[in-house]
């Protein structure tokens, strides 16, 4: 059987700019090699983003059939279920992160690749971050519109919300991807690990996009700063465990 | 071997007559409280097992971060003794604060920032154990556990800061960072500490129990992967399934 072109493209892809540059920050151009590679697959078959989205576009919907969403107090549990849509997105979205990569087995030949561990991880990371933003970038307008709110003046601070939100999400949730790729009963597994490890974006991001919607809006201080605080843990910790995750 | 088997007997004997002990103090030595009466007792039990609970998951992230820096299986099944262990403390904890809280607040559960962080801890312990039911392979079950343990560690704090700011109704800390003017009286406190040590020296003899289970357990399935590696492998009735040509050779 003769290797599949895309596969062999992505190999190359993957290796070659971390070979030319390895003498100045190996890290950097692995990180971002393994990031173009994730990249340039999501675009060509697009299942990813199209499946995420329909279906964070399908829990928005389903919602506002278990209170009346042109209310008042859709002000109110609107961010609460925006948030819970992104985060179910999240982790439907991040479970095949990993496991593309063994129908071909394709994790070996990126070990083998002269990329350090953490590279393949932050790479993977930063790809599921931008995925995740364009399905919240599909999704609010959606929202906005069902839901008769309006971001017009917030959303300087709406995007905020979102980059600190979703790197929250993406961070714990490669990783668990990562490591839950060879579980029985993955794809129940990792809601599971990741949804309570999330509990404190979800509520600061909840908390943030509940002042910002409410009337007059809020600068949501507090809750922006304990998102940034938590990200900046999980990443620290991330950052640290990565290396020991993928040797075995 | 049977020397610390011994001391382990010894152990669990104290570790036995001392829970009776703190049960003893609990109810006869302790004085009444002023306001909640009889109903406050169940405080002690609660407050010591929730910090045998904090001691054991403490225990769990070390346990996998030494697991992830030396590789060594003990570690992981130190870690897997450990929150098991914690769980059932935990769920000490979850079990008796409504039976407390039914009637002195009126509600069994309020979502408070301890007592969410609790919850949530909880559910990760949970989480924790279904991971070893799922994957098979014994170095990625301890690398996704020793990962899980560490990440809940540094979670829980984050989920009870993020809680905090909307204000709590669990009653405010009375031994360390207590406000002016409140405080345990003497005796409570000696009592309070003295079930910690109780329900400490349980925690250590149900986590030696249950390391040296899943020590066995390890050590048997490896026993098992040797024995299969050598024998040419079994069909139902028991019948060897090896090539034709070792059977002629018998």
């Amino acid at each position: 059987m003769a290797t599949h072109p895309e596969l062999a493209q992505d190999r190359n892809v993957s290796a070659a700019p971390a070979i030319s540059s390895s003498s100045d920050s190996p890290l950097w151009s692995g990180l971002w090699a393994i990031f173009a590679k994730e990249v340039r697959t999501e675009l060509r078959t697009r299942e990813l983003l199209v499946t995420t989205a329909v279906f964070a576009l399908t829990v928005v919907f389903m919602f506002s059939f278990s209170f009346d969403p042109t209310s008042e107090e859709s002000r109110h549990i609107g961010p609460g279920l925006l948030w819970i849509a992104f985060l179910f997105a999240g982790t439907l979205m991040l479970e095949p992160a990993f496991l593309r990569e063994q129908t071909n087995d394709t994790l070996a030949a990126l070990r083998l690749a002269p990329i350090a561990p953490s590279a393949i991880l932050l790479g993977k990371t930063l790809a599921n971050f931008l995925f995740l933003l364009i399905t919240e970038v599909i999704l609010v307008p959606v929202f906005v519109v069902f839901y008769n709110v309006s971001v017009a003046n917030v959303l300087p601070g709406l995007a905020l919300v979102c980059l600190l939100g979703t790197l929250g999400i993406v961070i714990p949730g490669t990783i668990f991807s990562a490591v839950t790729a060879h579980a029985r009963m993955r794809e129940m597994l990792l809601p599971l690990l990741l949804l309570p490890v999330l509990t404190p974006i979800l509520i600061a991001a909840t908390e943030a996009t509940a002042s910002l919607l409410s009337d007059p809006p809020e600068w949501p201080g507090m809750a922006l700063k304990l998102l940034a605080g938590a990200d900046i843990i999980f990443l620290t910790a991330a950052y640290f465990l990565f290396d020991s995750m993928l040797e075995e | 071997m049977s020397s610390s088997r011994t001391i382990w007997l010894v152990v669990t004997l104290i570790a036995a007559l001392w829970m009776a002990a703190a049960g003893y103090a609990i109810f006869f030595i302790a004085p009444d409280e002023a306001t909640m009466h009889a109903i406050q007792r169940i405080f002690y039990m609660h407050v010591a097992s929730a910090w045998t609970a904090g001691a054991a998951f403490f225990f769990v992230a070390l346990a996998g971060l030494l697991y992830l820096i030396k590789r060594d299986p003990r570690y992981d099944w130190a870690g897997v003794a450990g929150a098991e262990t914690a769980l059932a403390f935990t769920t000490v904890v979850l079990v008796t604060g409504p039976i407390w809280a039914k009637p002195i607040w009126g509600i069994w559960w309020t979502w408070d920032p301890r007592l969410t962080s609790t919850f949530v801890l909880w559910l990760m312990y949970i989480a924790y154990l279904l991971i070893r039911t799922l994957v098979d392979d014994k170095q990625r079950r301890a690398t996704l556990c020793a990962v899980y343990g560490i990440f809940a560690f540094v979670d829980v704090p984050i989920v009870f800061m993020t809680i905090r700011w909307w204000r709590g109704q669990h009653p405010s800390p009375v031994i360390a960072g207590a406000q002016p003017g409140s405080g345990l009286d003497p005796t409570m406190k000696a009592v309070l500490f003295f079930t910690w040590g109780a329900t400490l020296a349980l925690f250590a003899v149900l986590l030696r129990a249950r390391y040296r289970l899943e020590a066995i357990r390890g050590l048997t399935e490896e026993l098992r992967q040797q024995a299969e590696d050598r024998s040419p492998a079994l069909d139902l009735e028991g019948r060897t399934s090896a090539p034709p040509q070792v059977v002629g050779r018998r």
